[in-house]
């Protein structure tokens, strides 16, 4: 569904390359992993999927559509088949709850009605019906970030991409956003690309997983296979963190 | 001293409390409606941001910068033959205001790229990836999360044009000012000096006050 191929991206003025020669292909339904230190380039592969990025070299795909080739308004399209949701929420701080999770359907001129029956069974699912007219600032980091995810399936995507989107919360609420996630991948069939710099997240809510080492891809498999058998001696290293 | 207050027309007081607020309201109103879409520019075109163009932002940045480096009193002569394109005379209220609106608007523009620069930048790029047209990112987030910053610097804006109009007298423009500097200063008539002065302090006052609300009554934080 996702085919990263060959990708590069140099940003101007920096040396080296943040991605290079990454490869990958995300199947339909699964949640992929990708895992790896700060500055191995985890941001900016997730980022190429939506078009916020654009590679140096090398084809994104979605559903083999060229995502960097697209127009304005071609690209505009596929992104609300995207959702994503990010470590510091991104909500609009100056909207409701219930207006945040309505604005990408106000994007896509939904009506009125139609939208508010929506964002209720939203905020439904994410257990956030009765903090509907709060402000984000009167939240919890583990309410934002449910919020966030309301926002990101408003227009019923196919994929979610979480940008570290545990890494600002406790270890309760990130298990259970976690345990939201799969249960949305389960229920819906959403396709979630991850990125974390913690192997418990992978553990606990990837298929598979790659692991991301200075802008390359150094191993991916089975989440299973990799625990029980890492061959790269980053994968070893980031478990044995996990494991002290 | 034939006692304080004695030299005092408080018709011409009010008069010039008219002017004054005239040429502030107008020129307040003007100053937003130019300024906002320069700033929006501004922050638009910078590095990094959505429509980064070092051509576009270097041009804008020098447009701004030189009208903000001339004297609001020079600003008022040198403009006087675009004014009369303008608005048919130099003189007056009406005279005053396209110098007011084209000394403030550069300097609220500033002020307005500011604030933007303030709104977080995962804020603007989940907005982005909702796949948000550049128009619906500056109305629907970017302008609302900022608007307690917009508001801010409105306010710093008419207070900056309080004193520019108290200048505006140069072109008949009356006012406030105009009335301490021609009855207070030249015929050294304290008591009107003191009059205008504390009217001045009460407008400022005021406007910083009616601000400070509206940006509480904005702020979400």
């Amino acid at each position: 569904m996702i085919r990263l191929v060959d990708v590069e991206k140099r940003y101007a003025g920096t040396g080296g390359a943040a991605l290079a020669g990454v490869s990958l292909e995300v199947v339909r339904g699964e949640v992929f992993g990708v895992i790896g230190q700060s500055g191995a380039g985890k941001s900016t592969l997730i980022r190429l999927i939506n078009a916020l990025e654009r590679p140096t070299a090398g084809r994104v795909e979605v559903d083999g559509i060229d995502v960097a080739g697209l127009a304005p308004a071609a690209l505009r399209v596929l992104r609300r088949r995207i959702g994503m949701i990010f470590q510091n929420f991104g909500l609009l701080s100056s909207r409701t709850v219930a207006a945040n999770v309505a604005f990408p359907l106000k994007l896509a001129d939904m009506p009125r009605a139609e939208r508010d029956a929506k964002v209720a069974a939203l905020l439904d699912r994410v257990g956030l019906t009765e903090h509907a007219d709060k402000y984000p600032a009167q939240l919890s980091g583990g309410q934002k970030q449910r919020v966030g995810i309301a926002r990101a399936l408003a227009t019923d995507p196919d994929i979610l991409l979480c940008d570290e989107a545990t890494s600002a919360l406790d270890p309760e609420t990130t298990r259970q956003v976690l345990a939201l996630l799969r249960d949305l991948n389960r229920d819906l069939g959403l396709t979630i690309v991850l990125i974390t710099h913690e192997m418990d997240v992978v553990r606990a809510s990837c298929d598979r997983v790659a692991v991301l080492e200075q802008g390359r891809v150094v191993e991916t498999g089975l989440v299973t296979d990799i625990f029980a058998a890492p061959s790269h001696p980053a994968t070893r290293r980031m478990l044995a963190a996990l494991a002290a | 001293m034939s006692g304080w207050f004695s030299n005092i027309d408080w018709s011409d007081i009010g008069q010039a409390c008219l002017d004054t607020l005239i040429m502030l309201g107008g020129s307040l109103v003007l100053t937003i409606l130019l300024g906002l879409p320069l700033g929006v520019l501004l922050y638009l075109t910078g590095e990094g941001r959505l429509s980064e163009s070092r051509i576009a932002n270097g041009a804008l940045g020098i447009v701004v910068n030189i009208l903000r480096s001339i004297p609001f009193i020079i600003l008022l002569i040198i403009m006087i033959p675009l004014t009369v394109m303008l608005v048919g005379t130099s003189l007056g209220v009406a005279g005053a205001i396209p110098p007011l609106v084209v000394g403030a608007a550069p300097f609220y523009a500033r002020l307005v790229e500011g604030s933007l620069k303030e709104v977080d930048r995962t804020t603007i790029e989940a907005v982005q990836a909702m796949g948000a047209t550049t128009r619906r990112i500056v109305t629907g987030a970017l302008i609302p999360e900022a608007l307690p910053g917009l508001i801010a610097g409105a306010t710093v804006t008419a207070v900056a044009l309080v004193s520019f109009t108290a200048m505006a007298g140069v072109v008949g423009a009356g006012g406030l000012g105009d009335l301490a500097i021609r009855f207070g200063y030249q015929r050294f008539q304290t008591d009107v000096m003191v009059v205008t002065v504390v009217l001045l302090v009460l407008l400022v006052q005021a406007i910083q006050f009616a601000g400070d609300r509206l940006v509480r009554h904005f702020t979400r934080r």
